[in-house]
């Protein structure tokens, strides 16, 4: 593509965990965000709470930006385990702002490594340890050249929660240090700051919420498993501002079983876990199938099998979640790859799942769900699709009414002359068990319709999306978050190539996956899981076989100039 | 308009099965319930896991959920959660609850859930053709113990006085006014209520005239609000088996806090 490429500056955070290096990085997006840059940020953290070695990253231009970059242009290090561990890491020139340096890194780094008071500010106004970064977040802006003054409105924004006043004074302190020492302010990106952003900083997890509620999210269940809890904890958070309830029950076969008695009730409901804890629900999952009831699973993959890597990534549940639950009925899976699509997958699920009566699966990963980026998210958009509910039936009614694009007018327990029968057993139109066998192949068939109504949806929804050169004959392959590694990759390609992402896993939309993988010299699949799952399913059901795949099952993140330089050699 | 409380589903029960007898003593209570202006027949909804007392919402005509084995419990509260104008009854075996579903069982009388539990405690697996459960006697010989059962019973009423439930009792299916007379009491309490049935398997594990002999009504000058004497009750030996309301108090209901 050789185009020019703007300027792209990337920061990085360490520090032990319980030193707030987590809302360190989230508020100088914030920050980065409010001034009009856009920005990518990451947070890399070990299974434990006080201790161990987070990290949080962030890169940002004034041109989209889709993923943080390994190489740090600052590095911002609140222990000295962070300067050790990422000193390899550095860009030339890169600063480094640190407590204390000893020799040896002073010696690497001259007049790079940039020593910043902390302790002794915090202690001059008895400020707990928590809030030293808000000094290097000070020292940042002014590095960036972004003026006190215009700060103060965002500070106090960022700061709101949590003793604006001790972090904006020690937010100043930091600017004033760097303005006394006289440093250099960055050039890498010219300051130019906007009045009011278009755009919000925000993860996965939290779009993929907003979306469940813009669909009319009445009740959200769930247990906490990483990376999968942050939902859990902000819709909580805002249950009285979103007039929802949300549930934490005794585990994860509890939360989707009541789910079901919900949605039975008449409540729009959703369900949200990680893998291990979706292996939990199989038996009431295939239930929804059963019963057809309308729910929504939320599942944040991590590195597995078994507890595996909690909190590392991992694309290898896209086979669970296609085959989840004993025997065959239909289900949905949208697996988004960032915040903007999480909150369409949020809401389109919620509504299909009730259009359809059927579970619907968003399949998110560690990355989707926690990484922060730029994005629109417009809840005016979504409309609330209620599926054929009945308010008022005579005696006749049958829950089960055969119909030719499988679903069956629901009435809710409470509706007069209703006599509402959900049953986990094979049953008759009425809702009563049967072991007729006419009556058995007449319901199987009668769910798998939905299969045929779905299809007609597929135009209506964005399936697939392609990027770059519609005409390219390589063709790269993905679903779910490696999309935003990929596009930032793809900013350095030496050559055109069409990049297909498949949103859809189920049902799988067959008619244009085939059309744009048609007549390809080469089919690159990338995924981060060992098998390949996305190949062998595009395989499955299309006959076309990728020629190459790119598989990374350390549970570590690609990077992009990395993939990059992967790809260009390939192509 | 009469009420029509039966379906054109085929009893499958065995013949003489006393879980025939919790169905006709369910529907009297459900009729007097109509009759006396306290439930509105929409308003219901049964629910059961799976067993032979899962077979009970089939034969009833009103709303109900079949659920999982063992998953009665959690979907009960998740009906009553969304709609709290519902009454919710869940019938559910001694396999279904105390084996399969006992997590949900403790936690659902912990959270005070204003649901109704009526366990058909026939201290076997019957529709599974005869093993031991949490409430079979050591020594059982069944299928899965030809040698006879190596495992201990535990006391579900001792187990739901601890854990918070708010309405105790055990009734005897032989004794269909006792038994409807209980399932009304529970299904008016506000709370969890727990019922235990003591239901045997004809089949399986005959257990009619042993029960017959031993079962006896608290008299009503027993303490329904004295945690300790409910639990002294529910421990009594002696080779007798109280029937009756151990225990009932109110507290808030999960419900309650959750709409607050």
């Amino acid at each position: 593509m050789a185009k020019q490429i703007k300027p792209i500056m990337t920061v990085g955070i360490g520090g032990a965990a319980g030193d707030g290096i987590r809302e360190a990085g989230s508020n100088l997006g914030i920050l980065l965000n409010d001034v009009g840059l856009k920005t990518h940020f990451s947070f890399k953290y070990p299974s434990l709470i006080r201790g161990g070695h987070n990290y949080s990253r962030l890169s940002f231009s004034k041109e989209k930006i889709f993923y943080d970059y390994k190489k740090l242009d600052v590095l911002i290090a609140l222990n000295e385990e962070s300067i050790k561990r990422h000193l390899g890491e550095l860009n030339k020139n890169a600063i480094v702002f640190a407590e204390n340096f000893d020799d040896e890194d002073k010696k690497a780094l001259g007049e790079n490594a940039i020593s910043l008071p902390l302790t002794e500010f915090i202690t001059n106004i008895k400020a707990p340890s928590i809030t030293r970064s808000s000094v290097a977040l000070g020292a940042l802006c002014y590095l960036l050249d972004l003026p006190l003054g215009n700060m103060t409105k965002i500070f106090n924004e960022i700061f709101r929660a949590k003793s604006p006043e001790t972090n904006i004074l020690l937010a100043e302190m930091g600017y004033k240090h760097l303005e006394k020492l006289n440093i250099k302010h960055s050039n890498l990106i010219a300051h130019e700051l906007i009045n009011s952003p278009t755009a919000e900083f925000i993860d996965g997890n939290t779009a993929v919420a907003r979306g469940l509620v813009a669909a009319g999210l009445n009740t959200y269940v769930s247990y906490p498993m990483t990376p999968s809890s942050s939902i859990l904890h902000f819709l909580a958070s805002q249950e009285r501002n979103f007039k929802i309830k949300v549930i934490h029950p005794e585990n994860e076969i509890s939360s989707i079983n009541m789910a079901l008695g919900m949605a039975y009730a008449g409540e729009r409901v959703a369900v949200g876990t990680a893998g291990g804890g979706f292996a939990l629900m199989q038996e009431a999952f295939s239930l929804a199938g059963m019963a057809e009831v309308p729910l929504v699973v939320a599942v944040s993959q991590r590195h597995a099998p078994a507890t595996g890597v909690p909190t590392h990534s991992s694309q290898s549940d896209l086979r669970f979640v296609l085959h989840a639950g004993h025997g065959e009925f239909p289900r949905i899976v949208i697996a988004p790859g960032d915040p903007e699509e999480s909150f369409r997958a949020g809401a389109d699920a919620l509504n299909l799942a009730w259009k359809y009566q059927l579970p619907a699966i968003v399949l998110l990963d560690k990355h989707v769900s926690e990484n922060m980026t730029t994005s629109t998210i417009n809840p005016k958009s979504v409309m609330i699709e209620k599926g054929k509910i009945l308010i008022s039936v005579d005696s006749s009614y049958k829950r089960y009414a055969l119909s030719k694009d499988g679903v069956s007018p629901l009435a809710f327990p409470g509706t007069p002359n209703a006599v509402v029968k959900f049953d986990s057993y094979e049953h008759d139109e009425g809702g009563i068990t049967t072991e007729e066998i006419p009556t058995i192949k007449a319901m199987q068939e009668k769910r798998f319709a939905k299969y045929a109504s779905l299809a007609k949806e597929f135009k209506n929804f964005e399936t697939v999306k392609t990027y770059g050169d519609p005409k390219s004959k390589n063709v790269i392959v993905f679903w779910g978050s490696t999309k935003t590694v990929l596009l930032e990759a793809a900013k350095y390609f030496k050559k055109t190539v069409k990049i297909l992402q498949i949103l859809w896993l189920e049902p799988f939309d067959v008619a244009s996956v085939s059309k744009n993988l048609k007549g390809a010299k080469k089919i690159i699949n990338i995924e981060s899981n060992h098998n390949g799952q996305l190949a062998g399913l595009i395989r499955e059901k299309t006959g076309i076989e990728v020629t190459n795949s790119i598989l990374r099952y350390d549970s570590a993140p690609f990077d992009p100039l990395e993939l990059a330089e992967t790809l260009n050699k390939l192509i | 308009m009469d009420l029509n409380l039966s379906t054109n589903a085929k009893i499958t029960w065995c013949p003489g099965c006393p879980n025939s007898q919790i169905l006709v003593a369910f529907r009297q209570a459900v009729t007097e319930l109509v009759a006396g202006g306290k439930l509105k027949p929409e308003n219901l909804v049964a629910l059961s896991g799976i067993g032979c007392h899962g077979k009970i919402t089939d034969y009833l005509n009103v709303n109900s959920f079949t659920s999982l084995h063992g998953r009665v419990i959690p979907t009960m509260t998740g009906v009553k959660s969304a709609n709290p104008s519902l009454t919710v009854v869940g019938f559910s075996g001694d396999a279904d609850t105390y084996d399969e579903g006992i997590e949900h069982f403790i936690h659902a009388a912990r959270r005070n859930s204003d649901i109704n539990l009526f366990i058909h405690d026939n201290q076997i697996f019957a529709l599974t053709t005869g093993q031991a459960t949490p409430t079979t006697p050591k020594g059982f010989k069944g299928k899965s113990t030809p040698f006879g059962s190596i495992e201990e019973p535990f006391n579900p009423l001792l187990i739901m006085l601890s854990s918070g439930a708010t309405f105790v009792a055990q009734t005897f299916a032989g004794d269909i006014a006792g038994t409807k007379r209980i399932m009304l009491s529970a299904m008016v309490h506000k709370g969890f209520s727990f019922v235990s049935i003591i239901q045997p398997c004809i089949t399986f594990f005959d257990t009619r005239d042993h029960y017959k002999e031993r079962v006896y009504w608290l008299d009503d000058s027993f303490p329904k609000n004295d945690l300790s004497a409910a639990i002294a009750k529910v421990m009594e030996g002696g080779g007798k088996t109280p029937l009756g309301i151990f225990y009932q108090v109110e507290k808030p209901t999960f419900e309650e806090e959750l709409n607050k």
